[in-house]
């Protein structure tokens, strides 16, 4: 048997091996594995040691006192409108702001210019000539910065979707040994997996349904990339391309982005415009 | 088991059925080891004060959701994981620490109340201050799914398939979230491991 590595060790360690007696027998017999797996219960141990804070005697009493006001309607009520953790979850984690780099940050910016603009959904809200000079400039400013992103983010994705569905094993060597590098992709799908969700949640609280159901649909597939080890087997790849296929993923992220694109393009102010 | 899980199911029903008092029995039944899980996955107790009470409403409000025949403790931590991860990606790396208690009308977090346990137990090392803090800086290091994964399947022994469906994520995905964590703890401990054992061996 050839040496253990990290993994080996560490199904072993949970109990997930797939031939507990072999790796057992080799850990016996082999120094090197034995070093390496002593200091991984090691490692382990001390993780062990941590302590786990004891929420005192009282605590089931405090906790049902900290809820019971906030049972304002009837169990299975659904969530109370107003209150949307994960939506603020997205918002203000400043590592994801920087991780979606400045296009989210302009964003923000052009959410924070338009709050006291009514609007409802990415479409421009109907206004009078009057309101028009005053309105119009910022929706419309905001809705495309809007647009851009969502856009340049479908892009991203749909490349990411390509090379992965078109990726190949090595043909060199066994076929049961062939693996993929994915790594690049992989770093992709992680920087993209937060600007998904903030676009989705963003497209949910618009209320613009098609863009939120593809990047729902998105979201999952991103994240098995982004999850996926650095070198996928075959079977790995294939399973990764099959969730792509399945879900019908290219196409819908296809159409969507010309979609967005041409919403874009509409909302590009066509008079007044200051510079290009 | 049953008897204590059909327990449950009829407290379910009966909250269902607009009892309050039945919905509390089971938010005091099942608090507590939600807390511990909570604490694994945020590091702090505010968090996960914070964590279980949100699991708490969340529950309450999909109670209708709950099908009498699941295992009303494991649909709760299910909800009270993502709670967590929620709070996770929510608070920035640097800034997870014990929070001041809001005091908008919340009770006051009694100090006394969350003292840490110490006691090492029979068979676990009892680690310095110093040590501490470097071991909860590197699980704090982990990303949110990462903790999440390893905090589930070393603690809570869940099975790489419980916890893949419980964060979204095939088998593959979960294992290797694992993996990763074990990784980069140890990557980061086995300096501090081995360094101590050089001093354990001089000592002797």
């Amino acid at each position: 048997m050839n040496h253990l590595d990290e993994q080996q060790l560490l199904e072993y360690r949970y109990g997930d091996a797939a031939d507990t007696p072999a790796v057992e027998q080799h850990l016996r017999e082999c120094p090197e594995c034995r070093k390496s797996y002593d200091a991984l219960e090691q490692v382990l141990a001390y993780v062990d040691a941590l302590p786990v804070a004891e929420p005192g005697a009282n605590y089931e009493t405090r906790l049902w006192h900290a809820i019971a006001p906030k049972l304002d309607r009837a169990p299975g009520a659904g969530a109370r409108p107003g209150f949307d953790w994960s939506a603020w979850t997205a918002w203000m984690s400043p590592r994801r702001l920087v991780t979606i780099g400045a296009v989210a940050t302009l964003i923000v910016a052009a959410f924070l210019a338009g709050r006291y603009i009514p609007i409802g959904g990415m479409r421009t809200p109907p206004v009078s000539p009057a309101q028009d000079v005053v309105a119009r400039n910022p929706t419309q400013v905001r809705e495309r910065i809007l647009l851009v992103a969502v856009g340049d983010h479908l892009d991203k994705a749909q490349s990411i979707l390509l090379e992965i569905s078109n990726a190949e094993p090595e043909v060199a060597g066994n076929a049961k040994d062939k693996e993929v590098d994915i790594s690049q992709e992989q770093q992709r799908a992680e920087d993209l997996v937060n600007s998904n969700r903030i676009y989705r949640q963003t497209a949910l609280k618009t209320g613009d349904n098609a863009v939120a159901s593809v990047l729902d649909d998105l979201e999952p597939i991103l994240l098995e990339i982004a999850h996926s080890p650095s070198k996928v087997s075959a079977e790995q790849l294939d399973q990764l391309q099959q969730g792509i296929a399945a879900r019908g993923l290219l196409l819908k992220v296809r159409v969507l982005d010309s979609t967005v694109r041409n919403r874009e393009k509409a909302a590009t102010p066509r008079a007044s415009s200051s510079g290009s | 088991m049953n008897r204590m899980e059909g327990g449950d199911a009829e407290q379910v029903q009966q909250a269902l059925g607009g009892d309050q008092d039945a919905f509390r029995v089971l938010v005091e039944r099942h608090g507590r080891s939600l807390f511990r899980l909570a604490y694994r996955m945020t590091g702090n107790e505010h968090d996960a004060e914070e964590v279980v009470q949100e699991a708490m409403l969340r529950a309450y409000r999909r109670l209708d959701k709950f099908e009498s025949r699941a295992n009303f403790g494991t649909w709760l931590y299910r909800i009270g994981v993502n709670c967590a991860l929620d709070l996770m990606r929510k608070r920035k790396p640097e800034a997870i620490h014990r929070q001041q208690p809001s005091g908008t009308g919340e009770e006051e977090l009694d100090p006394l109340d969350l003292a840490v346990s110490t006691d090492p137990g029979p068979d676990r090392l009892m680690l310095s201050g110093e040590v501490r803090d470097k071991v909860k800086a590197a699980m704090m290091e982990l990303s949110p799914v990462e903790r999440t994964a390893f905090v589930l399947r070393h603690f809570e022994g869940r099975s790489i398939e419980e916890i893949g469906s419980t964060l979204g994520l095939g088998a593959g995905a979960t294992k290797n979230s694992v993996f990763r964590a074990v990784q980069k703890l140890r990557r980061t401990l086995e300096p501090l491991v081995s360094q101590r054992q050089i001093a354990k061996g001089n000592a002797s």
